[in-house]
């Protein structure tokens, strides 16, 4: 078939995903003297789940107490209930200070204490032995994060930025990535891209849930990306769900993680439909401070709704109304008139809320260097498993990012020095036909965008927080169907900007992971952390080891991994 | 969104429909909402339901942090996401002053960020 093969580029680096963790990568790469392709399938430096991000970013840089790195990978590790990858982690906690001053120096402007002495404000967050988690006033976390590293990009002539560009594949010769293949959307054209080494950078999954705190572009793209080219997965059945999503009243221009903030500072009470504290019953009380873990309050929402004693809307009721109106002030300014504008007053009136999915925990198996199994292919921020194991600490979400983003850079920008450029015509030539065929096919028939919500509602369903055998059995028999269905799925030919081309690529990707979610689920027979079985409930230590995924052309393959552990 | 809530309204938009070459044409899409509900909102479940071929940029979904949704709601510049819906009609139309790549998408990106 004599098929438009598009644009080639060329790069030392490609970094997929422009969001915390792809930015801080670049940045590190193009210090370290590499040609980088920074590109992103929406627009770069505002897509991804660090702009979403309105609260804390955890290190121990001992401003507000004394601190030690060594603590917070203790809190890092207990918070991961026993398959925390501890290396990995030690990195995490180690390299965590450094980069929060970087951004200071960058000019994110951390929240700071003028009366303590001018230094930088640690807040409280659960799991943690003591005030760590830095953040910038008000809310504005992840925007600040994502303004900073975006001014630091524009200073490198060695970044090229590209937005707009959909990642489809990675192109393997012999073990090792090469580079890309990619979907510009405006033009429906393939675009080549050759790598010296190459970063996947494209967060987690979360958009695979009906309910979720993420932006559209979550997809677990990276997961899929890295499957198919013969990359390792682990820890894939932890999902973390973020147990006070908003639920109502209808919010609109606000993140609906934005209550946890409000919990660090002002502490508030979850209550149940009959407006009654109810965590106690499962485990830890409420105490005025914000104490109850995410997995324990997410088990606890749940199950008191299941109980019948939800709030009106099927969740629980988060209420701060005795907290005095000068005090939610002082924590909140600007957003308390944002809130009143949509007509909530916090003094008044409680709001609802469920758990959301909001993390994942599992993700790409790396080594110390953050490369995968296969040859030039790193990953970092979210898109790296192991570093939290069962459960992620609140606030590890932001550092990861920047931790992870930093080193996989420099790894990158490394592993490519002592290379020549690939060169990818053939090799890419399978994977830019998937392109042009996915793109030819017009008609009619279930379209991949109400294909995607099916999948989000299944996935809520019976691989969402609670889970039991039967559930696991039916969501992969549905996901192999689907699949089946896939090559067939129309994708609305050649029009401008394909959202629908594009979702076919999505679910694609979708898919993919959902298949290994539902799988690890189905073989892990326990609970722990984010992962909780109806029908075993409990830890089994027996069990105290990661699931690896990989994939061939016989399916996916799974086997034990050994948890690594610090000597 | 509440799951349980009955929708109290319907709003009828009127959308701009193709690309720079094609004239000028309007679709109209009825979506019942409720209290709060955006103009994503609805525009997301038309994609959803009604025409998976309508091009709308969109990324953080009301999170207020992306503003890609820009775009022209009743004749004034606004993002689709907080903007709120309403009764009856509401013109829904891409940014005048950009270039047009089809239905609710501009190029919007910055010049040095473009393939």
């Amino acid at each position: 078939m004599d098929q438009n093969v598009g644009q080639y580029l060329e790069t030392d680096v490609l970094i997929i995903g422009a969001g915390g963790a792809g930015m801080y990568g670049a940045i590190s790469a193009a210090k370290a003297g590499a040609n980088v392709i920074l590109l992103d399938k929406s627009i770069v430096g505002r897509s991804g789940a660090t702009i979403m991000a309105q609260m804390t970013v955890a290190a121990a840089i001992g401003e507000e107490e004394p601190d030690d790195w060594r603590f917070h990978l203790k809190d890092t590790i207990t918070a991961g209930r026993g398959l925390v990858d501890e290396p990995l982690a030690q990195i995490l906690c180690e390299m965590a200070p450094a980069r929060i001053w970087e951004m200071e120096d960058w000019g994110i402007g951390w929240a700071r204490s003028v009366a303590g002495g001018n230094h930088i404000t640690q807040a409280h967050a659960p799991g943690h032995d003591r005030n760590r988690c830095v953040y910038v006033d008000f809310l504005s976390t992840g925007p600040a994060s994502s303004r900073t590293l975006r001014n630091q990009v524009r200073k490198y002539d060695n970044i090229r930025r590209i937005s707009d560009l959909t990642v489809t594949d990675i192109v393997v010769e012999d073990g090792k990535a090469v580079g890309a293949v990619a979907l510009h959307l405006e033009s429906g054209e393939p675009v080549t891209i050759a790598a010296k080494a190459t970063i996947i950078a494209t967060g987690g999954l979360t958009s695979m849930y009906n309910r979720n705190s993420a932006s559209a572009n979550m997809g677990g793209d990276g997961f899929a990306l890295g499957l198919r080219a013969g990359a390792e997965l682990i820890d894939m059945e932890f999902v973390q769900f973020f147990p006070i999503g908003h639920l109502a009243p209808r919010l609109i221009g606000m993140d609906p993680i934005m209550w946890d903030p409000f919990r660090y500072k002002l502490g508030g009470r979850l209550l149940n439909g009959d407006m009654e504290e109810f965590t106690q019953n499962y485990g830890t009380a409420e105490d005025g401070k914000y104490v109850v873990t995410r997995d324990m309050a997410t088990y606890a929402i749940v199950k008191e709704v299941e109980a019948g004693r939800g709030s009106p809307h099927g969740g629980a009721w988060l209420s701060f109304e005795h907290i005095p109106k000068p005090d939610l002030r002082a924590a909140f300014g600007p957003v308390i008139d944002r809130l009143a504008k949509v007509g909530i007053d916090l003094t008044k009136m409680a709001i609802e809320v469920y758990p959301i999915a909001h993390y994942h925990m599992g993700g790409l198996r790396v080594n110390d260097s953050l490369t995968t199994n296969v040859s030039n292919l790193f990953a970092a921020g979210e898109a790296v498993g192991g570093a939290n194991g069962a459960n992620r600490l609140s606030g590890n979400a932001i550092t990861e990012a920047f931790v992870f983003g930093e080193l996989a850079g420099r790894g990158a920008a490394e592993a490519a020095k002592g290379q020549t450029m690939p060169d990818i015509h053939d090799s890419a030539r399978p994977y830019l036909e998937i392109i042009t065929n996915a793109g030819a096919r017009t008609g009619d028939g279930p379209n991949p965008t109400s294909a995607i919500t099916e999948l989000q509602k299944l996935l809520q369903q019976d691989v969402g927080p609670f889970r039991t055998g039967e559930g696991l059995q039916r969501a992969v028999a549905a996901i192999s169907e689907m699949q089946a269905e896939l090559p067939h799925m129309p994708t609305g030919g050649a029009i401008a900007f394909n959202q629908q081309l594009g979702d076919w690529f999505g679910l694609r990707n979708m898919l993919a992971v959902a298949e290994t979610i539902a799988t690890a689920a189905l073989a892990r027979t326990e609970s722990r952390g984010a992962h909780q079985r109806e029908d075993f409930p409990g830890l089994d230590e027996a069990w105290s080891y990661n699931q690896v995924i990989r994939a061939d052309g016989d399916g996916l393959h799974i086997s034990r991994g050994e948890v690594r552990q610090l000597s | 969104m509440s799951e349980t809530q009955s929708a109290k309204n319907t709003a009828n938009l009127k959308i701009r429909r193709g690309g720079p070459e094609q004239p000028e044409r309007h679709e109209t899409f009825d979506f019942p909402f409720e209290d709060g509900q955006s103009v994503l909102d609805a525009l997301r479940w038309i994609r959803g339901n009604k025409d998976a071929s309508l091009a709308v940029r969109y990324s953080c979904i009301s999170a207020n942090a992306c503003k890609e949704c820009v775009m022209r709601i009743d004749g004034r510049t606004g993002y689709a996401c907080t903007t709120p819906l309403r009764a009856g009609e509401m013109l829904i139309e891409p940014l005048p002053n950009k270039r047009l790549i089809r239905d609710l998408v501009t190029d919007t990106l910055p010049p040095d960020e473009r393939l």
